[in-house]
């Protein structure tokens, strides 16, 4: 018998079937927020359902909190009733529930792992497309709508059928200055928005092996914008020192159990991928999105595309995304004036990132005219980011330092693009009005969205003087 | 069966941002979004949805990569309170799909020449009926003698036609999940990582 793909595995784990019978898979951690739950919990009302495991869910407030200290209230006042209404929900259904202003507070897909409850070899699943980021632990994770979100909340199962694998292999090793954003970019670059469709993507290969878990993190995170379901990267050392000491593992002897365990989490050396994509990761450099989808990226010393550099049937799409952008072929990257910044988001808004971007603002400052955020993923990250300096760096250096939440990654919290405004951004989606109407947003890594801070156009950390 | 008018949408990779933006996700109500459907295109008069040639469409034709993005099943609800109840499209987002077939939104993938032709003949004439047969699996266009097939899982295809609640039959398998929590004991942080 050919050995099985992580995939597999987990899912072999996890399905209850019976001959005939519609495959559910069993969920071990369901994350809540509160976007994609109200109609949810209402259907369960409705229905006089109760929450079958809520020891086996968590909640927190993420998507509409604004980014002011919590003192200032929620002036939106139909953000504000969504937010009261997770409380109230989670009150009566007995879910744990962190809310703006927790200490555990933050970004549902930052939280999960820094609370060690993203655990290797588990289903994870949550009402938003971005829980693949928790695949880099080695657990199948992905993102669901709310009548699914309903379904879990009463029966803790979901229905599901199984996906495709494909292997993403990237061999080599990333050149100084490249980060897991631009390797992620380059792969969406790569297979298009649709590429992944119906495949569960295991990130594989020496490159991905070095990455550490923040940046496996943030490849995972972006499987979504290739269309897969999921994003895995097989347990090692890393994973397991990273899970350590967390608040949601075992400790002591008991966690040398426990990660004795999760070191099964692999695939088998003969495993059979339905698909393989291999990268060179010398090849990959800093990338930068043009258009209105994550796969329209190009290299940050490049230009701006045009008809010529794409096939027949993209055309019509890039001369909507040209427009839309407000772009002319030809352009330099490094020539577009920008008038945003914005480093957060759950793709990259951890401490690392803030690292990064930090060591690139220190003794600088960010050139008229542009606004530049850094929002970190949580209260975690803030409070360890505040500890090591970094908020006073980003303060001296013209930076805004927020509070922890989804921020202007989507315009649906006061932080937002207005129309016309274009941002260079480390989140994961350049839709059009994504970050606001009319808003036009470029995707970097947070040491690109630094320096172009610094630049007030494109611009790598190398660039500066 | 969905019998109708169908509006060509046209373009590809509308993405779930597109179909209903995220301003419109704050509420916590079910309806309503239909107003929100496609919203920051309906300014434009010329937009196909403004067009009264259009009006009373009951099915969407799209481009290829429907509804990729986010799992927001506002988008699915958008349209359907607007008045679709079936998308014909080359390809769909994952989610989108899921999300679909829980709420009676009936998918069509159908090969892109197909999407090009229907245009067409939705173009020749916009008032023309357009059926979308579940149970037989085939769009038609009856007064241009004009049908495809389309593919569509069983179970999904049952359920459009006899409006199953899917949570009351996973608990009637109540018993099968009971057994496999016995199996497996509760994670390591259940019940430790507290408010
Ligand atoms: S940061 Fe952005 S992508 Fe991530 S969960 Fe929040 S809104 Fe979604």
């Amino acid at each position: 018998m050919a050995g099985r793909t992580l995939y597999e595995k987990i899912w072999d784990e996890h399905v209850l079937a019976g001959p005939g019978e519609t495959p559910l898979l069993y969920v071990d951690l369901h994350l809540v927020h509160e976007v994609t739950s109200p109609q949810a919990f209402d259907g369960l009302r409705l229905n006089g359902r109760r929450v079958r495991r809520p020891e086996r869910t968590l909640a927190t407030a993420d998507h509409n909190v604004p980014t002011d200290p919590p003192s200032v209230p929620v002036a939106d006042p139909v953000s504000a009733r969504q937010l009261e209404a997770l409380s109230e929900n989670c009150e009566e259904f007995g879910i744990t529930l962190f809310p703006r202003g927790h200490a555990n507070q933050g970004i549902v897909h930052v939280i999960g792992p820094e609370l060690g409850v993203s655990q290797p070899g588990s289903v994870i699943v949550c009402g938003d497309s971005h829980t693949s980021t928790h695949g880099a632990f080695g657990a199948l994770a992905f993102g669901i709508g709310t009548s699914e979100v309903e379904h879990v909340l009463a029966t803790q199962t979901l229905v599901q059928q199984k996906a495709k694998t494909m292997a993403v292999t990237v061999n080599g090793t990333l050149r100084p200055g490249v980060s897991a954003k631009d390797l992620v970019l380059g792969i969406v670059g790569r297979l298009g928005t649709g590429g992944g469709a119906g495949y569960v993507i295991e990130y594989r290969g020496e490159a991905v092996r070095a990455l550490s878990m923040e940046g496996r993190m943030t490849v995972c995170n972006m499987s979504i914008e290739a269309g897969a379901r999921a994003g895995l990267v097989a347990v090692d050392e890393t994973t397991i020192d990273y899970l350590r000491g967390r608040p949601g593992v075992a400790e002591g002897e008991a966690f040398g159990a426990q990660a004795e365990r999760w070191r099964r989490y692999v695939s088998d050396e003969d495993a059979v991928f339905d698909a393989e994509l291999v990268l060179d990761a010398s090849q990959v450099g800093p990338n930068v999105t043009w258009g209105t989808n994550p796969a329209q990226v190009v290299s940050l010393d490049g230009a701006v595309p045009g008809p010529a550099d794409v096939a027949p049937d993209a055309r019509e799409g890039l001369e909507r995304a040209l427009a839309y952008m407000g772009l002319t072929p030809g352009t330099r990257i490094r020539d577009i004036p920008l008038d945003v910044v914005f480093i957060g988001s759950c793709t990259n808004s951890r401490i690392e990132d803030l690292r990064v971007a930090g060591a690139v603002a220190a003794g600088r400052h960010v050139a008229p005219g542009v606004r530049a955020l850094v929002v970190p993923g949580s209260h975690h990250v803030k409070a360890q980011a505040e500890a090591e300096g970094l908020d006073e760096i980003f303060r001296a250096a013209g930076f805004e330092w927020r509070e922890p939440g989804c921020s202007m990654c989507l315009g649906m919290n006061p932080d937002q693009l207005a129309p016309g405004q274009r941002s260079a951004s480390t989140s994961n989606r350049n839709f059009e009005g994504r970050q606001g109407r009319g808003g036009r947003t470029h995707l970097v890594s947070p040491g690109v969205a630094a320096a172009s801070a610094i630049s007030g156009h494109f611009a790598a950390p190398g660039d500066l003087t | 069966m969905v019998e109708g008018r169908a509006l060509p949408l046209g373009r590809a990779d509308v993405d779930t941002d597109q179909i209903i933006p995220s301003e419109w996700l704050k509420r916590v109500e079910r309806t309503g979004f239909g107003r929100g459907l496609f919203s920051e295109w309906r300014d434009d008069p010329d937009f196909v949805l403004n067009r009264p040639e259009h009006a009373g469409a009951t099915i969407l034709v799209a481009g290829a990569r429907f509804g990729t993005g986010s799992s927001r099943e506002h988008a699915v609800w958008a349209l359907m309170d607007y008045g679709f109840q079936a998308v014909i499209a080359p390809s769909f987002g994952d989610i989108f799909r899921n999300n679909s077939s829980k709420q009676g939104l009936v998918i069509v993938e159908l090969d892109t020449a197909s999407v090009d032709e229907l245009n067409a003949l939705i173009g020749e004439d916009p008032s023309r009926l357009v059926v979308v047969d579940v149970e037989t699996r085939r769009v038609e266009v009856p007064d241009a003698d004009w049908q495809r097939a389309f593919q569509l899982d069983d179970a999904t295809r049952e359920r459009l036609v006899n409006g199953w609640d899917d949570i009351g039959l996973t608990l009637r398998r109540e018993d099968e999940i009971s057994a496999y929590e016995v199996r497996h004991a509760s994670p390591s942080w259940a019940g430790r990582v507290r408010a």
